[in-house]
């Protein structure tokens, strides 16, 4: 009789046990959901910007997705990289302004032909590669598809999809 | 239902029905503290009062911040600023507050770390302390965030980009602690939720856990004697106050606390007055600008230190380090070794151990301000190696430390 009573008491236990957890799970799911971007903030990702009107070693910065975007037309002196967007016979450095360290946006020193980062000193060269400091990888290059003298940021075309096979970006 | 006699008084009302002569006697009168103390046993009280500053200040300006990216900036600057009777006065004393509760936290865990407060039974009152110390970094981190000035807005994208985890680009984990890419509307209205409800109750909790946890130990004193607490707490009920080697907590050490509470709140009070712009960077009068990074960016005095200690590194390796850093002071009481509880000027190479932490602490947050070039950017990498070296050097030298005999 006690036997019995107590397995009863312990089915009862674990049964309430089982169906708080799922309603805990289920809480702790939702909680993630809330704060999640809403589809609002996902679906503002796209940003088209004209090339044509650049001018040689002269720095733009668009906006895409909040952040930074660095356009550079590149002089014919300039390395030549895997990197540069080619739109006719034009080359152009086009990569996600902030330092690949801790988001700070990088400066451009036109002199130097350099960005230099003020918060923890990291240096990229023209081309987006890191030379100095602690930040461990190129400047991004944002997903772009070519349209004309056009670019659409935020999506991905054939020329950004081959970078990515090579592991040129992320 | 219980029996209730009919009460004389409303003293005795209560007791009936809270048993408040009880816990008057628990938590006051009958708390005992060693007479062998001084001035640094009064900063808990301390940095209760200066919490209290923070919550009733917090209080009045809830009343006109508005936590939306539009609006934040002109809520503080404006309206709370130029139209809020005395409204300057409430953020002089949120802002001078958070900076002074900070300085009374390291002078107390110092003190702590100096008579060896976190040994022997008093573990528990050491890790809630740190707990409240991540918490309390937290709630001034989040702060930080509300007035959406330039400083809040890129101290919020490279803390943030913290949990990307260097090489394992867990960049998706950004995105989500910020709601969006960058901070913006979504990032400002959630980090105002934990500033003024979720990290406040934390902080609340854990003051309770760590009030808690000093009861039975009770407080350290000065030669880290071990005192016959019922021993000496009869002579002070026989009257016996000379003899005994103790005091109870209210009124009598209370009212010492009070007197160095009044001492503290002339610096607070002079701060808020007349010397306001020391927790106020003139950066942060600038609008947030996801388009443009300030020249120098570097987080309030106070978190100077671990900032420093993830600066002279590559990625991975800083973090990594900054990691250990925040963690470390947590198993102080694991790592120390020695079985001795005495002040540090008697357990020899511990002496000098405290010291070179003070004196790196104290560098590492000097060259966090200065500009990363250069020379500083070597003695940076020189202070952030000996603090981590420090941790392993406490292991060794508490385990080879002499056994103090007490009672000599």
């Amino acid at each position: 009789m006690a036997n019995e009573e107590k397995s009863r008491r312990d089915f009862m236990g674990m049964a309430l046990g089982a169906c708080a957890a799922v309603g805990g799970v289920g809480a702790l799911y939702a909680a993630k959901r809330s704060w999640d971007p809403l589809p609002s903030v996902k679906a503002a990702g796209f940003t088209t910007i004209d090339l044509g009107g650049a001018q040689e070693n002269e720095l733009t910065v668009e906006k895409w997705r909040g952040k930074p975007i660095f356009v550079l037309k590149k002089t014919a002196e300039m390395p030549q990289d895997d990197r540069d967007i080619i739109i006719g016979s034009d080359r152009f450095h086009v990569s996600i302004g902030l330092c690949t360290h801790l988001g700070c946006i990088p400066a451009y020193r036109k002199d130097k032909q350099d960005f230099l980062c003020a918060c923890h000193g990291g240096l990229f060269d023209i081309n987006g590669h890191e030379s100095f400091g602690p930040p461990p990888s190129p400047l991004e290059i944002p997903p772009f598809r070519i349209d004309g003298t056009k670019l659409v940021l935020g999506e991905e075309g054939p020329e950004y999809k081959k970078m990515l096979e090579a592991g040129i970006t992320v | 239902m219980a029996k209730f006699e009919k009460a004389n008084s409303l003293n005795e009302w209560l007791d009936q029905r809270l048993a408040i002569n009880t816990i008057k006697k628990v938590m006051n009168t009958e708390y005992w503290i060693p007479k062998d103390i001084n001035f640094l046993w009064a900063m808990g009280m301390v940095l209760a009062a200066t919490f209290g500053m923070l919550v009733i200040s917090g209080i009045f300006l809830l009343m006109y911040y508005k936590p939306d990216t539009n609006l934040a900036f002109d809520s503080v600057n404006y309206t709370i600023m130029t139209e809020v009777g005395y409204g300057w006065l409430w953020r002089h004393i949120h802002g001078i507050g958070a900076s002074l509760v900070f300085l009374i936290i390291y002078i107390h865990m110092f003190t702590g770390i100096y008579y060896g407060s976190y040994k022997r039974g008093r573990e528990l009152i050491w890790l809630s302390g740190m707990g409240l110390f991540v918490a309390f970094s937290a709630e001034a981190f989040s702060g930080y965030m509300l007035p959406w000035g330039q400083m809040s807005y890129w101290a919020g994208m490279v803390i943030t980009n913290l949990f990307s985890g260097g090489s394992l680009e867990a960049y998706g984990l950004v995105e989500w602690i910020r709601g969006d890419y960058v901070p913006g509307d979504a990032f400002l209205t959630r980090f105002f939720m934990l500033h003024v409800f979720l990290l406040p109750l934390v902080i609340i909790g854990l003051i309770v856990l760590h009030f808690g946890t000093l009861r039975i130990p009770h407080v350290n004193n000065q030669e880290g004697a071990e005192i016959d607490f019922e021993e000496s707490s009869d002579l002070w009920k026989a009257g016996k106050k000379k003899e005994s080697k103790v005091i109870p907590f209210s009124p009598v050490f209370l009212s010492k606390d009070l007197f160095v509470v009044g001492v503290y709140f002339v610096l607070f009070f002079y701060l808020v007055f007349y010397n306001f712009n020391f927790a106020m960077d003139p950066v942060n009068f600038d609008p947030a600008d996801g388009l443009k990074t300030p020249a120098h960016i570097y987080p309030e005095w106070y978190f100077l230190w671990s900032y420093e200690i993830l600066r002279p590194f590559n990625k991975d390796v800083g973090l990594i380090a900054f990691g250990i850093a925040q963690a470390a002071l947590f198993f102080l009481p694991f790592i120390d070794r020695s079985p001795n509880v005495a002040p540090a000027h008697k357990r020899g190479l511990f002496k000098w151990w405290f010291w070179i932490l003070v004196v790196d602490m104290i560098a590492l947050t000097a060259l966090g301000k200065l500009p990363p070039e250069g020379i500083f950017n070597d003695l940076g990498l020189f202070f952030a190696i000996v603090f981590l070296l420090l941790g392993p050097a406490l292991f060794v030298i508490s385990m080879f430390e002499k056994k103090i005999e007490k009672g000599a």
